[in-house]
């Protein structure tokens, strides 16, 4: 790193579909290249990001959202990750029918937990 | 401590802006810029915990005005834009 | 105070990078410091050299090249994006690409640096 060794804690705000598009892959991409750097880094799932954690979903071939939460210990990322509860119960989905160990926060501790952080990218 | 949330998507075109009011916090603000600057131009219900601005730039681009039902809402331009980004910790944007 | 941006929509597929570049052009005149410019996802696609928008557009391009001139505002664009895009050929030399004068190609780690560095940090959507 040229500048700023200082470390920032980063919250990444995760709202993609997994598949539909490559920005939910792009955006864990960034995630994990900010923890390579030695940065705290969370991840916080709402809305129709919590479908990037549905089980179920065949491995793609290569690199996918699938493929790269499941190796989030491996990047060195808080974990678990926060989920909204309201988002997954508005798609009808519970904490047992994703792939990975989640923490489950309502909507109304979402505002705090934005503000806990230095750099909160949605991207 | 403070978050400014920038919302582009009319309410219509998306979730964004919706999904973005119910997270808002007391001391954060939302700045609406591009096609969510129909939000405050229409009825569209805009109530949060926090403050509303829209970006005037882009309300003059698409021939609206400051609706007086939106009492609420304020307006700026780019350099209050700049000066609202300073004046908050950190900013997201909500696509 | 320092600002570090980044783009991740198209040029012609959203406002976005406009107002990006309209968010420049006003902290840059209130004497803050844009370090940064990130160009991620189709936001790549904003560098591209040979994009000629009618005489009566404003050309964003040469906006971005200007800023860099004048005010010294690093315009990145991700080499993962834009290899997967084929913006930048595997191996290519940025010279010989389409990439337009002014911007250079580094990773994702110059995204964190500059949030390392930067005081504020925005994203402008596609």
């Amino acid at each position: 790193m040229a500048e700023g060794m200082n470390g920032k804690r980063f919250l990444f705000v995760l709202r993609r579909f997994p598949i539909g598009g490559p920005q939910a892959l792009e955006a864990l991409d960034a995630a994990l290249t900010a923890a390579a750097f030695d940065q705290p880094v969370r991840l916080l799932f709402l809305d129709d990001g919590v479908w990037q954690l549905k089980r179920g979903q065949p491995a793609a071939s290569g690199r996918s959202p699938m493929a790269l939460l499941g190796s989030l210990a491996l990047y060195d990322i808080a974990a678990p990750p926060w989920v909204e509860r309201e988002s997954l119960e508005e798609r009808g989905l519970t904490p047992q029918e994703l792939t990975i160990e989640v923490t489950v926060l309502a909507r109304d501790r979402v505002a705090a937990l934005l503000d806990d952080c230095d750099v909160l990218l949605n991207l | 401590m403070a978050v400014l949330h920038i919302v582009k998507h009319s309410p219509d075109a998306s979730q964004a802006l919706r999904r973005c009011l119910a997270r808002v916090g007391p001391s954060d603000s939302v700045l609406l810029i591009e096609d969510a600057v129909y939000a405050p131009a229409s009825d569209a219900a805009l109530r949060c915990a926090g403050k509303i601005y829209a970006l005037l730039p882009d309300m003059a681009a698409r021939g609206l005005t400051r609706n007086p039902l939106q009492g609420d809402v304020e307006y700026v331009d780019y350099a209050g834009f700049v000066q609202l980004v300073v004046n908050h910790d950190k900013v997201i944007s909500w696509n | 105070m320092k600002f570090a941006l980044m783009i991740n929509g198209g040029p012609y597929t959203s406002q976005g990078a406009n107002s990006a570049y309209g968010f420049a052009v006003a902290a840059l005149a209130q004497g803050h410091e844009v370090l940064r410019v990130f160009f991620y996802g189709d936001g790549v696609y904003n560098a591209m050299r040979d994009m000629r928008p009618p005489a009566d557009e404003p050309p964003l391009l040469t906006g971005w090249q200007a800023l860099a001139d004048r005010h010294g505002v690093d315009l990145v664009i991700c080499s993962a994006a834009a290899e997967r895009r084929g913006v930048l050929g595997i191996g290519e030399d940025v010279g010989d690409s389409g990439i337009a004068e002014g911007f250079r190609v580094a990773g994702l780690g110059l995204w964190v640096d500059a949030c390392l560095a930067a005081d504020r940090v925005l994203v402008f959507h596609g």
